[in-house]
């Protein structure tokens, strides 16, 4: 047991986290035929929160979402797990990479994310507000206009051929690029 | 036996593995998809071409072989409606969700992840995304499609 969580804790090279990622269609597909993708569940939580009169979240959701619900209740823990046993703080950012957010103000280490991220009043701040709060509510609405996020259009849409999912990556990349090049560095460096 | 307990425990086994995959991947993190964004490494790419790959011989597969699930039944994937030439409803919600996810630095899945990360912020990221959720539920026969 030890070797083997030894052996898990390394970093993982892409090819073998690009396979274990697409192994979510056979997983889901060949027990009960279930499609991959996780922003619908969005929907579902809306419809048990907040459906009020939008014909759009009168649905049975329980019934439909409550398999993906579970999912998403599962990467809740497996982040839990990994954080804290799968020996967590191992970023390996590209030099380049590392020089750019350096340049944007935000320091670099070999933490996952950014320290300011679990800093209170970064979250309270304007930027923290446009960071969490605009960057919520385009990624419920934009999947949700979109039908589907990265695992639903780019994994299992590109996965089948999808000329929407192609759109759709395609539109994924021009609006990242427009924040990551334009307003990042604009909200950070000052 | 498929019990009901069974199947929960079962997704929920899919969920933990997807966790930990996402973690280990790197891909939860909002310096990889700065750096996605940048083109300053292959490892995202790899990740994404990687999964598109082997999920594309996976789903060959089990249509060409005519797959059935556990329950017996066949399976089908589901195919995402093509709408008018320019599918435009994709291009503008993916360039919505595509700011929100270099904002973040979180796509859905990820969002879920870092909160069993411990980082509470991403409570007011999935509530954001409720308001979202909830805002397109009120005007989406008014857009575009």
């Amino acid at each position: 047991m030890e070797t083997v969580i030894h052996w898990i804790s390394q970093p993982w090279p892409w090819y073998v986290s690009g396979f274990l990622i697409s192994l979510m269609i056979p997983l889901l597909a060949l027990f009960e035929g279930k499609p991959f993708g996780v922003s619908r569940n969005f929907r579902h939580m809306c419809a048990a929160i907040l459906p009020g009169k939008d014909q759009y979240l009168k649905y049975d959701w329980q019934r439909l979402g409550w398999w993906n619900l579970t999912i998403l209740c599962g990467a809740v823990l497996g982040g839990w797990v990994a954080s804290t046993y799968l020996a967590p703080d191992q970023l390996h950012l590209s030099m380049a990479a590392t020089q750019l957010i350096q340049g944007w103000g935000v320091s670099v280490g070999k933490a996952l994310s950014p320290a300011f991220f679990i800093n209170t009043d970064f979250l309270l701040s304007a930027k923290g507000l446009l960071v969490f709060g605009v960057g919520g509510f385009l990624i419920g609405f934009g999947t949700r206009y979109a039908d589907g996020c990265t695992s639903g259009h780019a994994i299992a849409g590109l996965s089948n051929l999808q000329l929407p999912s192609l759109v759709a990556v395609i539109g994924f990349f021009i609006g990242g690029l427009l924040v990551s090049w334009f307003v990042l560095p604009i909200l950070f460096m000052n | 036996m498929r019990t009901q307990i069974f199947r929960v425990l079962y997704y929920l086994m899919v969920g933990i593995f997807f966790g930990i995959v996402m973690t280990k991947s790197e891909a939860v993190s909002w310096f990889r998809i700065q750096e996605m964004f940048h083109f300053q490494s292959f490892h995202m790419y790899g990740i994404i071409g990687t999964a598109v790959g082997c999920g594309a011989l996976f789903s060959y597969l089990i249509r060409r072989f005519k797959a059935k699930d556990l329950t017996g039944a066949p399976i089908y994937f589901e195919r995402k409606t093509p709408h008018g030439k320019y599918n435009l409803r994709y291009l503008l919600g993916g360039i919505l969700f595509g700011m929100g996810w270099a904002l973040t630095g979180a796509c859905p899945g990820p969002v879920f992840v870092l909160l069993g990360h411990g980082f509470g912020v991403m409570g007011v990221v999935i509530l954001a995304a409720l308001v979202g959720t909830k805002v397109y539920a009120r005007f989406h026969d008014r857009l575009a499609a």
